[in-house]
């Protein structure tokens, strides 16, 4: 089984049929066990019980990243390979980043409420994550805008790509600007000293999270893939309509010079 | 290579003659920065602390919004498909094309700034700085711009939807052209790093906006 196998919209639709049950399974496990975990995880000594926000808000700003990650490799898939299935996954993947990359700042500014006395703080991490939300807006503006799909498709891929290659730039860039404003930092993390009670459900949540983006991902990509369908044969319909019609004016018109004749 | 500058030599005229709109953005330039005491009062202390960002984004807008002419009026006359059809290459030639439109468009805006730093109180050092900083940084934003114009242009759409996409881009040449222009104003910090990281700013954008530009048309025109 290659990635060739799957370029037919049939055949992908009838094994992800029967991949999607276990994977949403496997997800709610996953999701169960990390959130038992992170709920018996101990409150942080200067933080008490909000540091359990981390359990949701990391996974949630990993897969924001991953996302576009997912995203510009299908939209290689487009402009190179023209693989039929890759337009389909980048466009069911945006909305899906752009949730993920809300819950994250949503998560973020409920957590910095008692942390830093504010829900937004121009924080570097918190507007890398902004901007990275606002492209995610514009690319999916950019899919509402144009009705062909293919068309859509190509200029979504050129956009993707431009963006993967800025995002680091971005990254960097506000990082500086915010060393530049802000010399003392109001966020101290634990950075890589994370104890281990809190390491291994975070790691359960991020695997959690991740399947979940999966079988999201992929039923989004089975309703993208039937609406298209549903697209191709209203156009048929109403082809068909409008040559029936025009057929039958003809024949209306051929009787008639008959009639005359 | 005479393909190229006498697409640059076309592209420059007709951007300066009647219909071209070259000029209209130093217009647009000049409407935003007076606007501005308005919304913030006429303070001039405040002004002239505001002055480089003020100028950074009026020259930042002005230059989006003229982007918007970059392939639109060669797609209207069917010169875009003799350009995609010649034997130099397009992303040469979008770079040509870029590069006219910065002279015509972009350059006035650096001429211009002169006067409008007077009207912001800015002295000669921070003026300087500024027209330095946008110099180094405008081609930055025409190149990365070009993306989107391309985008526009296949799509059909313009406007809004182009000025959202590009946008997000633009924000560390302006983060970058305002901090090197508040380093030369106030320091502490000290001009050359943030200048050179301009810099590499518009040569990356220098790199990247061609091809993509030309992608997008190649995929998108038919």
């Amino acid at each position: 089984m290659s990635l060739i196998d799957l370029a037919n919209p049939t055949r992908f639709l009838a094994l992800s049929a029967r991949v999607l049950p276990w994977l949403a399974a496997a997800t709610i496990i996953l999701l169960g066990i990390g959130l038992y975990q992170s709920a018996l995880a101990p409150d942080d000594y200067q933080q008490g019980a909000t540091v359990k926000i981390m359990f949701i808000h990391v996974p949630n700003a990993w897969l924001s990243m991953f996302v576009w990650g997912v995203m510009s490799v299908a939209s290689l898939g487009t402009l190179v390979w023209r693989h039929p299935l890759a337009d389909v996954a980048a466009k069911a993947a945006a909305p899906i980043g752009a949730s993920f990359t809300f819950l994250a700042l949503l998560t973020g500014s409920l957590w910095g409420r008692p942390m830093w006395g504010t829900y937004w703080e121009w924080d570097a991490r918190l507007t890398s994550v902004l901007i990275l939300f606002l492209m995610y807006l514009g690319l999916m503006a950019l899919w509402r805008a144009v009705e062909d799909p293919s068309r859509a498709a190509r200029a979504a891929a050129v956009l993707t790509l431009v963006g993967a290659l800025n995002l680091p730039i971005i990254k960097f860039s506000v990082d500086w600007w915010n060393t530049l404003h802000q010399p003392a930092s109001v966020m101290r993390m634990g950075g890589s000293t994370l104890d281990k009670a809190f390491l291994i459900p975070l790691l359960v949540m991020a695997v959690a999270f991740t399947l979940l983006f999966v079988t999201l991902h992929l039923a989004a990509m089975r309703n993208e893939i039937l609406r298209r369908r549903v697209r191709s044969l209203q156009m048929m319909q109403a082809s068909r309509v409008a040559f029936s019609s025009e057929v039958g004016t003809g024949s209306r018109q051929e009787s008639a010079s008959k009639g005359a004749a | 290579m005479t393909a190229l500058s006498a697409l640059i030599r076309r592209d420059i005229r007709i951007a300066l003659r009647v219909g071209g709109g070259a000029l209209i953005g130093v217009l647009f330039f000049l409407t935003v920065v007076v606007l501005m005491p308005f919304a913030v009062g006429p303070d001039l202390a405040l002004l002239s602390r505001l002055g480089p960002a003020i100028l950074w984004l009026g020259a930042l807008l002005a230059s989006l919004l003229t982007l918007d002419r970059l392939f639109m009026a060669d797609h209207e006359d069917g010169s875009l498909d003799l350009i995609t059809m010649s034997r130099t290459p397009l992303e040469l030639a979008c770079a040509a094309k870029a590069l006219a439109h910065w002279l015509a468009a972009g350059l006035p805006l650096i001429v211009a700034t002169p006067v409008l730093g007077l009207l912001l109180n800015l002295d000669m050092v921070a003026t300087g700085a500024v027209a330095l900083t946008l110099l180094a940084g405008t081609p930055a934003l025409t190149f990365t711009g070009m993306i989107g114009a391309a985008l526009a242009v296949t799509l059909h759409r313009g406007g809004l939807l182009m000025a959202v996409l590009v946008l997000p881009l633009s924000i560390p040449v302006l983060i970058f052209g305002v901090a090197a222009s508040q380093a030369a104003i106030t320091g502490p910090l000290s001009f050359g790093a943030p200048f050179s990281i301009l810099c590499a700013l518009s040569l990356v954008s220098l790199v990247i906006g061609p091809f993509a530009a030309a992608a997008s048309l190649k995929h998108g025109l038919d």
